[in-house]
């Protein structure tokens, strides 16, 4: 359990990226920060590992207090992945998937055995194991990140936008391989995203954020689309644009769903009882 | 061609003080230059004054820099001890600011997920910055190994054997074939290390000629093709 005690960020520049911030991040779930840029974000992640650290307030893991922890071996225990994967341009792949581990004292070999068992985790092909990340794929490359991330078996793993800068058919695959590790890795996910979709796909909770990191709603994705607290995340949702709001309309081929501008969404199926799988 | 014939042995000598001199040289100022660039690019104060102060190393003219160093280290005029100092002083006044680019050379997305999977900051150094910072260090090295073996040949003029005593020998016993032999030697020396550097850089930053797969596949069509032309 992660918990966020009223921590406020003020930058030296005078910018106030979050005030004020009281959150409680249950374990073993995937609680998804999402906003807009400036919504701080990035910050309260990065405060997590002590990235960055708060002006007043504290965070605990596990009812532990993070600042009384060496930042260096907190980022150890913690895994880390990034837009743009942020992998080590110098390092080969299974050099990257093994540093934290080499960093933490475990022999060279042994580290890049259990790399490889990483990269057949993340669904990656052995054979890539001597590339370097410049003659990868952008989706491959953001699987090493992750594969990165999961290296030294953190309970934690952070994640900045991973998926932001790769194209929308790879995005929907790394998403569902993540809902898969997820479901067999049973970590504490913390995911950023400015995307709501992305957010209601992947979050146990979401948590919806104003300019300044200030909360606009926090819940499960059904819960916020049923009752939004406020038009703030009614829009943010898209249940303004009607985007969400969809009706059954009778066309002659049978009932489809529509939105409220008249858009086929969807078609409408009876429930499949989830014993059934 | 005649003179060089007979002078084998003497023009090996000097190609031996000339590399005894330069490449020491060359190799502190590098060492040298990291420390002091790794201020000026850490400190956003210290970079203009570090900066600046070090290139202006550059404009003390040589010859009385030769003569002054003596006094303040305590070699004799004539040691190429003098020298190695003197020219690691030009070396060092080129390689700091390459230092201070080439730290800034690296992309601070890649530092900050360094730092973010527990890098500390002393293993960040040596094994991120440092090597990701290679290709513009190599850069710099280079120019400083080319300017270095240049002005190896002014110790000749206060008495310390290099190349550059066979440009004033050849011009007092007016032996032309002797300059000349002088001038390019130096620039074949000049080369060799020039060589020698861009090796070590591409066996120590192997990254840098890492193929994309599109190329290597571009690659793969066209070695089929040229088999398929002698087949």
């Amino acid at each position: 359990m992660i918990e966020f005690r009223s921590v406020t960020k003020k930058f030296p520049d005078g910018t106030v990226a979050v005030r004020d911030f009281d959150l409680v991040i249950p374990s073993r779930k995937t609680t998804v920060f999402v906003g807009s840029s400036g919504s701080g974000k990035t910050t309260l992640l990065r405060m997590i590992n002590r990235m960055v650290d708060p002006t007043s307030g504290s965070i605990s893991i596990d009812g532990e207090d993070t600042s009384t922890l060496e930042p260096v071996a907190l980022r150890r225990r913690i895994g880390y992945v990034m837009q743009n994967s942020g992998l080590l341009p110098h390092f080969k792949v299974i050099e990257n998937v093994a540093t934290v581990p080499i960093l933490n004292g475990v022999p060279r070999r042994r580290a890049h055995q259990e790399a490889l068992t990483l990269l057949d985790t993340v669904g990656l092909d052995r054979s890539l194991a001597d590339r370097y990340p410049s003659q990868l794929s952008g989706g491959q490359q953001q699987r090493v990140g992750v594969a990165r991330g999961l290296a030294a078996d953190p309970n934690i793993l952070l994640m900045d936008e991973p998926f932001g800068a790769v194209d929308p058919i790879v995005r929907a695959e790394l998403q569902v391989e993540l809902i898969r590790l997820q479901r067999d890795l049973d970590k504490t996910v913390v995911f950023v995203t400015h995307d709501i979709d992305e957010a209601f796909l992947l979050g146990d909770q979401v948590v919806i954020l104003e300019t300044g990191g200030l909360i606009a709603q926090v819940g499960s994705p059904s819960e916020i689309m049923a009752a939004p607290t406020n038009e703030f995340v009614a829009n943010f949702i898209g249940a303004e644009r009607g985007k969400r709001a969809l009706s059954i309309r009778s066309t002659g081929s049978g009932d489809i769903l529509v939105d409220s501008s008249g858009r086929a969404a969807g078609i409408l199926v009876a429930p499949t009882a989830p014993d059934a799988e | 061609m005649n003179w060089v014939a007979n002078n084998l042995p003497l023009i090996l000598q000097r190609t031996g003080d000339h590399l005894a001199i330069a490449v020491p040289a060359i190799i502190l100022s590098f060492v040298i230059s990291i420390p002091i660039g790794w201020v000026a690019h850490h400190y956003r104060w210290s970079r203009g004054t570090v900066l600046t102060s070090i290139g202006l190393l550059y404009a003390i003219p040589s010859l009385p820099l030769f003569i002054v160093i003596p006094l303040i280290v305590g070699t004799g005029l004539r040691s190429p001890v003098n020298l190695v100092v003197g020219l690691t002083l030009y070396g060092i006044a080129l390689m700091v600011r390459s230092t201070a680019d080439a730290l800034g050379s690296v992309d601070s997305n890649v530092e900050q997920s360094a730092s973010a999977v527990g890098f500390s900051a002393w293993q960040r150094f040596w094994r991120v910055d440092l090597p990701l910072a290679g290709p513009v260090l190599l850069a710099g090295i280079r120019v400083v190994s080319v300017s270095t073996v240049s002005l190896t040949t002014v110790g000749a003029v206060i008495g310390i054997s290099s190349l550059g005593s066979l440009f004033t020998d050849g011009f007092q016993r007016n032996i032309t074939a002797e300059i000349y032999t002088g001038i390019v030697m130096t620039i074949l020396v000049a080369l060799v290390l020039d060589l020698i550097l861009v090796m070590i850089g591409r066996a120590l930053m192997p990254w840098i000629g890492a193929v994309s797969p599109r190329r290597a596949a571009r690659n793969a069509r066209a070695a089929r093709r040229s088999g398929e032309v002698t087949a």
